[in-house]
């Protein structure tokens, strides 16, 4: 059974100019010790839909979906109360900007504590072991001292590693990370991803990375989601994703990366991610995209099988060539 | 070869700041940087946070006068003073600004944005003039007519770096300062953007100073690149060269770290150890010798100059072509 399961996973806003569906449909499956990704641009509705699931949205976001379990507990049934036990200590979450998700009144340590004194029931002296342990895994220099620091006093990588020794100081069986190093500069990046993945490693969790970068995908998952306005419209295995991405939409993302650039001019998608009033009928993507055609225009594709990456398209691509459709999966 | 339209020499930027106490510190933000900006090139400068790549840009465009050294814009000096008092030098330097967001008046329509400069810089344009100039402008930089009298949160974001750019040319400079244009913007809209600033380019001959964290644009955009840390440059020269045989430690940490979107790629990536040390301590002898592999007695207590002739760098240990980089890679 998968540690993870959603199903049919909408989120809709109730704005001044009426509901807008950032997330729609999309299913995410997660197994124990997996470590996927989830790639779109803004809008995509990458950070929304995790933030359904960590139950972290406001109350003008309507949230519904067929099947959401974690560890096989049906996140929709539980009691709110129930829900934040499991929250923090089983699912944890870091965040885009570490300076900014860290309270800036309280010390590190005392932060690191505070989820230890909420889920566990460790002694004041084994949580302060166990913070200055989790402070020695993540790779932060001289523990002790560092756990009496307060934010302003540590740099952009040292926060986010202090980030990400609050989220796995319940040990959780999966974390998500929400763009963990997109404030940060390359070599520290490289830092922070090659922690990750240890930590991954010797801990056995799941990892869920929500990112827009694709060499950061490249580098370090194993399996990719592709989102586009909402909508989940391609996954597969990192490799085969690269090599031959069967949604037009992953598959013109791809080409206008500037280093697959083989001219001076790149490959463009012309036009933009359809907002909440220019949402086209049919295929979301139709009206950026080159191969499309009426039928595209008209009705809403059906999502293909495993072979062809799950692509929600009428005319999933084999090779960088649209093939017709064979199966409805 | 066309004669480079700025030379700057041995640039240098201070900032003295209060260190507590009534005592002072003093910031080298810039320090010796030596580069030529040519019409119809671009010279990208990269580096990390703090590598004083923003200051750069700043003297550049005369917002702030340099500490040091000599700056040269079509032949005319830019003294110690700045040239606050030519307009017609600093109209020839425009800046393109990250963030399209912060960067544009919310209360001004794009038409009015776009005017702007020519009513400050050129009165003696007619105000019928000043109109038809923005409103070519918003073609050439590929928006619509109709967008003349809209306010910039119409616009997306892509839409409003179109907008920064018409603005920053409204005064026919020669040079274009691009401060991370295309980093705040999605992968599709960053290479609308790149195609339109190589299309100004040819077009309008202009000197790019293009800079930015983002390796594999630079790969794709520059024909030169400059390569900082901590205020210095440590490497520069022809884009080739420095991208396929980088000779200072640093440029090939960079390089390595920079990920790759290609998943079977082996990993080979030097792992730096440490961070970037603050800009009011820099270390003694060569700046980047405690974050370095190859760092010896000589480079703890002496400091490199850069050298060479086209392609340069500052390092008393360089990598050799074909080294394969330190021993912890791997």
């Amino acid at each position: 059974m998968s540690l993870l399961e959603i199903r049919n996973l909408s989120v809709e806003f109730a704005t001044a100019s009426g509901a807008f569906r950032a997330v729609d449909g999309v299913d995410v499956t997660v197994d124990q010790g997996d470590l996927m990704a989830i790639v779109g641009e803004s809008g995509s509705g990458k950070s929304v839909s995790m933030l359904a699931l960590m139950g972290l949205l406001p109350w003008t976001a309507t949230i519904t979906a067929d099947v959401m379990t974690f560890d096989g507990r049906n996140l929709q049934k539980i009691s709110p109360r129930a829900r934040r036990q499991i929250v923090g200590r089983d699912i944890s979450m870091i965040f885009q900007e570490p300076m900014s998700s860290l309270n800036p009144c309280f010390t590190v340590g005392f932060q690191i504590k505070e989820s230890l004194r909420l889920h566990t029931d460790l002694t004041r002296r084994q949580r302060h072991d166990r913070a200055v342990e989790l402070m020695t895994l993540v790779g932060i220099p001289a523990p002790e001292k560092r756990l009496s620091a307060f934010p302003h006093q540590l740099s952009g990588g040292m926060s986010q590693r202090a980030m990400i020794a609050m989220a796995l100081a319940c040990r959780p069986k999966l974390l998500i990370a929400d763009e963990p190093t997109t404030a940060l500069d390359v070599t520290i990046q490289a830092q922070i991803l090659e922690l990750l993945i240890e930590l991954q490693e010797t801990t056995g969790m799941a990892l869920i990375l929500i990112t827009h970068d694709m060499g950061v995908v490249a580098e370090t998952v194993q399996r990719v989601s592709v989102q586009y306005a909402g909508q989940r419209v391609e996954e597969q295995p990192v490799t085969d994703l690269f090599e031959n991405p069967h949604h037009p939409y992953t598959a013109a993302l791809l080409a206008a990366l500037p280093e697959r650039a083989t001219e001076r001019h790149l490959p463009t998608i012309p036009g933009v991610v359809p907002g909440q009033f220019d949402r086209p009928q049919g295929c979301l993507f139709s009206p950026r995209c080159r191969f499309a055609d009426a039928r595209c225009r008209a009705e809403v594709p059906v999502r293909a099988n495993a072979g062809m990456g799950f692509a929600l398209c009428h005319y999933p691509l084999d090779k960088g060539v649209p093939q017709p459709r064979k199966d409805t999966a | 070869m066309t004669a480079p339209i700025l030379q700057a020499e041995d640039l240098t930027r201070h900032y003295e700041i209060k260190a507590g106490f009534g005592k002072h510190a003093v910031v080298r933000a810039l320090n010796g940087a030596s580069f030529e900006l040519t019409p119809g090139r671009t010279l990208a400068v990269v580096g990390e946070s703090g590598c004083g790549k923003s200051t750069l840009a700043r003297v550049v465009t005369m917002i702030e006068p340099p500490s040091g050294g000599a700056m040269r814009i079509g032949g005319n000096p830019i003294g110690a003073e700045g040239a606050s008092r030519d307009r017609a030098l600093r109209a020839m330097v425009q800046i393109v600004f990250q963030d399209p967001y912060g960067s544009l008046n919310p209360r001004q329509t794009i038409g009015q944005t776009l005017m702007e400069p020519l009513k400050l810089n050129r009165p003696e344009v007619s105000s019928a003039e000043r109109e038809q100039r923005a409103r070519d402008m918003l073609g050439m930089v590929g928006l619509r007519p109709e967008h003349f009298d809209r306010y910039p949160h119409m616009f997306s974001g892509g839409q409003r770096q179109r907008v920064a750019v018409a603005r920053a040319l409204m005064l026919d400079p020669k040079i274009l300062v691009l401060d991370e244009p295309v980093s705040a913007l999605d992968l599709s809209i960053q290479s609308q953007i790149l195609n339109l600033l190589v299309d100004l380019q040819e077009r309008l001959e202009l000197a790019y100073l293009f800079i930015s964290h983002d390796l594999s644009v630079v790969r794709h955009f520059a024909d030169e690149v400059m390569v900082m840390y901590l205020g210095r440059p440590v490497e520069q020269g022809p884009k080739e060269d420095v991208f396929t045989n980088p000779r200072h430690p640093y440029t090939r940490a960079l390089l390595s770290a920079t990920p790759m979107a290609d998943p079977r790629r082996k990993r080979n990536r030097i792992k730096l150890e440490g961070e970037l040390p603050s800009p009011m301590s820099v270390p003694e002898g060569c700046p980047f010798n405690p974050r370095c592999w190859k760092a010896t007695e000589a480079c703890r207590k002496n400091f490199p100059d850069i050298s060479g002739n086209t392609h340069r760098y500052a390092c008393f240990h360089p990598v050799e072509p074909g080294e394969d980089g330190h021993p912890g890679a791997g």
